[in-house]
């Protein structure tokens, strides 16, 4: 898996054109503004996704989060924190605690689980039938209802998987923001732009694991490469036992959960 | 919280990113603004484009109202936004799968509609000033001119279909600039509260509703400030006009509720809990029952009793107000009220008001009366009400 994460380094970098400069010089050179502006059809995303030789990309990551393994411990939201500056308040990561009764479910993530989770308390422990924690983050859909909503194109998929902002262009009108069903997405109110996870694109190009992936004491945390056959994914993926946040909403999550209860939204 | 959580939810649960409200108190005065120019640019064309003639003292003024309605309608997106500096990219790369991405185009080109239309209407006003007065102000005129200042029969004949024409396409355009708006809110799946494909045709009727009763409302005030002289058949016309509009806005919006109450799916399980808990006061009670209600008895009162006189003068005028309430308060609950329900379809989120900020109180009654003082400048310049103003008033 590591190899194949060193293996992209160039290729992520050759797929992530100035594609919005090279727009608008079509632009400025075309005669006919506005006709040349609807041609464009999807417009900078698709040009931004697609390869300098137009190829479809060597590699399709994915992101697996395995409940089983998760303990709460919180050690992911600080290294995202620290890793991507992510101001307080807002997160690019966090977890949950649902802590699941007869009665009802307790959901819970305190700062995001920034410091982990306090015991739970003696009455609700009683009552408790089982409980989980579950990290959440953005889930780099197939069909991104943020990529779809944003006015000018400043976010957008990558082949590889990848689901970015482009922070020279985000307006932040956060449109992006209440179109996604996950929560996933903010305004930074350090730069007044909209920001989220990025699985840590620039570890990725320099071919390492996202930050929150390396933390994770077990493994409850996986990324890798869905094109290369000997990826955890990979395997994870063909035993087909996987599930995603959300099924109803369509956007084809390609964050895959192991172990996923029901009560989970 | 007093209120049932959806989703078997003991706790109030918010995703951790859904504490704040993101479209605040800027976007709810954006689609109330622009509703207003369109509502405006309606009574307008009752005369301009349909030739009702009971509409002709108010079809001047009513364009000329839309036309500083729409001058603020954009301004309160621009503060709203994180990267104002940056708001012309969606004139130049407009990522067209997004809806809101069109806002660009079709909100300056209905103002360039209707500058040009008023700019016709009023031509033949702006040759006779450029030719009686001389320095500064005779330069101002001919500049408003451009340059032409000779006006015969024929000119008159040529401006007149043009301004029929823009009155006519201004009437889609008007439609596309507030169903538009709904769209960009019914079209957002993530939000059980917004998802409907009625909400364009909602924020459209509600918009014709906001722009006439505001329209009554002005020509009143305006008509007692220059003492009393009230056109009552116009006004009869007008509240029935009024009346039947809101009737049928209120039926959308209550087949709106009845279809999501009455289906029980998804929706209904974070809607229920949310009408019952923090939209009771302004949505239950306020849109839909007291702003709702009581103009519609009202307004039927005055219509079917036939109503005349400072009795339909004042009464209307009443009504008037409720409904731009109704609809202020409509706009309110859709834009706050939607992003209450967070995420985690397991609990609301708290919104309080905000007076000195940027999306504060403050700063949107400022924003507010920027039209109306728009147009008391204008109307020094323009003879909005006078019957030798412009070519319309000739007929």
């Amino acid at each position: 898996m590591e190899n194949s994460i060193f293996r992209i380094r160039e290729e992520v970098e050759e797929q992530d054109p100035d594609a919005r400069r090279e727009f608008l010089k079509h632009l400025l050179s075309g005669a006919t503004t506005a006709t040349v502006l609807m041609a464009f059809g999807p417009g900078i995303s698709a040009l931004a996704s697609t390869g300098a030789d137009g190829s479809k990309a060597k590699h399709r990551f994915a992101y697996v989060i395995n409940i089983n393994n998760c303990i709460g411990c919180g050690n992911c939201v600080r290294a995202c924190k620290r890793e991507n500056s992510v101001p307080s308040g807002v997160f690019r990561t966090w977890v949950e605690r649902y802590v699941i009764t007869g009665k009802g479910v307790y959901v819970e993530s305190p700062d995001g689980a920034l410091k982990g989770f306090e015991a739970v308390n003696d009455q609700i422990r009683k009552e408790t039938i089982r409980s989980v924690t579950v990290p959440k983050m953005c889930n780099h859909c197939d069909t991104p209802p943020c990529v779809q909503v944003c006015p000018v194109g400043a976010t957008f998929k990558s082949e590889e998987g990848f689901v970015l902002v482009d922070h020279e262009h985000c307006l932040g009108c956060a449109y992006c923001v209440q179109a996604c069903p996950y929560g996933a997405r903010f305004i930074n109110p350090a730069i007044e732009k909209s920001d989220k996870c990025t699985w840590c694109y620039h570890r990725i190009k320099a071919g390492k694991l996202p930050a929150c992936v390396t933390v994770c004491p077990n493994k409850a945390r996986l990324f890798g490469d869905l094109n290369d056959p000997d990826s955890e994914v990979t395997q994870i993926f063909k035993e087909d036992q996987w599930m995603v946040l959300k099924p109803a909403m369509h956007t084809d999550p390609t964050c895959f959960y192991i172990g996923l209860p029901r009560e989970v939204i | 919280m007093d209120f049932a959580l959806p989703g078997d939810a003991l706790v109030n649960y918010i995703f951790p990113n859904n504490h704040e409200v993101w479209w605040s108190l800027m976007i709810v005065i954006y689609p109330f603004i622009t509703g207003l120019v369109a509502g405006a640019f309606v009574v307008s064309s009752f005369y301009h484009v349909f030739k009702v003639k009971e509409y002709k003292p108010i079809a001047n003024f009513a364009l000329v109202a839309a036309f500083c309605f729409g001058m603020f309608a954009a301004l309160p997106l621009l503060v709203h936004l994180g990267q104002p500096q940056r708001a012309y990219e969606i004139y130049v790369t407009p990522h067209t799968t997004s809806a809101m991405s069109v806002f660009g185009y079709v909100y300056s080109s209905y103002l360039l509609l209707l500058m040009i239309e008023i700019w016709l209407i009023y031509r033949p006003h702006f040759i006779k000033m450029a030719n009686k007065t001389t320095g500064v102000w005779g330069l101002f005129w001919y500049a408003l001119t451009l340059g032409i200042t000779t006006y015969n029969p024929e000119s008159e004949k040529y401006d007149r279909k043009l301004s029929t024409f823009l009155a006519g396409l201004g009437i889609p355009w008007a439609c596309l600039l507030h169903g538009y708006v709904g769209f960009v809110f019914g079209s957002v799946k993530a939000i059980s509260w917004w998802a409907t494909a009625l909400q364009p045709l909602i924020f459209l009727s509600s918009a014709i509703v906001s722009g006439m009763a505001m329209i009554l409302m002005m020509y009143a005030f305006i008509m007692w400030r220059r003492g009393g002289h009230y056109d009552y058949a116009m006004i009869r016309k007008f509240v029935v006009s009024l009346w039947i509009a809101f009737v049928l806005d209120w039926a959308l919006e209550m087949l709106e509720l009845v279809h999501v109450y009455y289906q029980r799916d998804l929706h209904w399980a974070e809607i229920g809990p949310l009408l019952s808990g923090p939209l009771w006061n302004s949505y239950v009670l306020g849109q839909i029952t007291i702003f709702s209600l009581l103009p519609t008895l009202l307004l039927g009162y005055l219509v079917l009793f036939n109503a005349k006189g400072k009795e339909l003068l004042h009464w209307s005028n009443v009504g008037a107000f409720m409904l731009v309430m109704q609809v202020l308060l409509m706009r309110f609950n859709v834009v706050i009220g939607g992003q209450l329900i967070s995420k985690s379809s397991r609990g609301f989120v708290d919104y309080h008001f905000d007076f000195f900020g940027k999306e504060g109180v403050l700063t949107a009654v400022v924003i507010f009366l920027g039209p109306f003082v728009t147009y008391y400048i204008i109307s020094r310049f323009l003879p909005i009400f006078e019957k030798t103003g412009g070519h319309a008033d000739t007929n």
